[in-house]
């Protein structure tokens, strides 16, 4: 058993007073390792909540430097940190909040020939990028891998979640197959988010990560969680792995990654 | 017909109603967008026009969504 310094026990204390958490748990979480992908609208409170909880390694992929336009919702990024590079400026972030915490950066793209190679030393994978092409690649590396992720997708009021423990749940591709067409795609950058939207998914992501370190209660698994702020209207369906999926269905079609046309690589 | 189209029931006045026929009748605005799952089995993309919808179906358009970190 981890030996709690008289400090971790009251930055903690809030964790450990809950049954479910306990010393035990936060142990679980100090131990843990989570790769967080893409430090924008959904990657800033991930980052944020899973340093203040005392997740103990937190990997953040990101290829950008903060805009202007970013900071209307990553609430990790402040505006002295524009044109700093946004995986720098999560890390000040989240060691200012907890110094306990290795964060380990990586200023690049994910695509098909390094994503296996950084995905493999973590525990759980927060997924949040904004384009097709990478949701499809980090599911695929995570179903080959087996590691667990989180998918998050918002767009103008509305979000939606999903988890995927690889070999026992649905995955991404169970459901969503393809990337859609690249000109079929509205972004938030073309359509628009409000800027709370992030906070809600991203927190929700968040939950989902610190909830499958610790092993309490019921993940998003076979289940796509959607809601829409306007009403605030959220609704769970029920999804279930599908024997025809090219990735984790019986007679799997895709065997190795590949970058789609849209090449996350080269932009 | 009575069709459940996420989570909502609801009477269509058809005798025959293919999948095809169904994102044109809900005004799905971008049918690339969308996955269709009909009674928990996701429907292939090229066959929405020959999957025919029955009396009780559960349909469920479900949309992708992007968001979060611009080109990661």
């Amino acid at each position: 058993m981890m030996d709690f310094t008289e400090e971790q026990l009251e930055r903690y204390s809030r964790h450990i007073l809950l049954e479910e958490v306990g010393v035990e748990g936060q142990e679980k979480l100090l131990s843990a390792k989570v790769l967080i992908v893409g430090a924008g609208g959904l990657g800033a409170p991930v980052s944020l909540y899973l340093a203040a909880a005392g997740v103990g390694t937190i990997g953040i992929v990101d290829n950008d430097v903060v805009d202007l336009s970013n900071l209307q919702r990553q609430v990790v990024h402040f505006h002295k940190d524009i044109n700093v590079a946004k995986v720098e400026s999560a890390k000040e972030k989240m060691l200012a909040i907890n110094p306990d915490l290795v964060v380990k950066t990586y200023k690049k793209y994910l695509c098909a020939d390094n994503i296996r190679e950084i995905i493999k030393d973590y525990d759980f994978v927060v997924e949040g990028t904004d384009n097709f092409p990478a949701k499809f690649l980090i599911n695929d590396a995570c179903v080959m891998e087996g590691i667990p992720f989180s998918h998050g997708g918002i767009l103008r009021f509305d979000g939606q979640a999903m988890t995927v423990v690889p070999g026992e749940s649905s995955c991404y591709r169970c459901t969503f197959r393809n990337p859609p067409p690249p000109d079929a795609v509205p972004t938030c950058s073309q359509a628009g988010v409000l800027g709370a939207i992030a906070g809600m998914l991203g927190t929700i992501q968040a939950t989902e990560a610190l909830k499958y370190i610790i092993g309490v209660g019921d993940l998003l698994t076979d289940t796509l969680l959607s809601f829409d702020a306007k009403k605030m209207h959220f609704r769970k369906v029920k999804l279930q792995r599908q024997d025809d999926c090219p990735i984790c269905g019986k007679n799997p079609t895709i065997t190795e990654l590949v970058d789609a046309e849209q090449a996350v690589c080269s932009i | 017909m009575n069709v459940s189209i996420n989570g909502e029931a609801e009477e269509i006045t058809a005798e025959q109603l293919s999948v095809g026929d169904l994102l044109k009748l809900k005004d799905v605005e971008s049918p690339d967008m969308v996955s269709v799952q009909l009674n928990g089995a996701i429907v292939d993309r090229d066959s929405y026009d020959k999957t025919a919808i029955n009396d009780k179906d559960e349909v469920e358009f479900l949309y992708f969504m992007g968001g979060g970190a611009g080109k990661c």
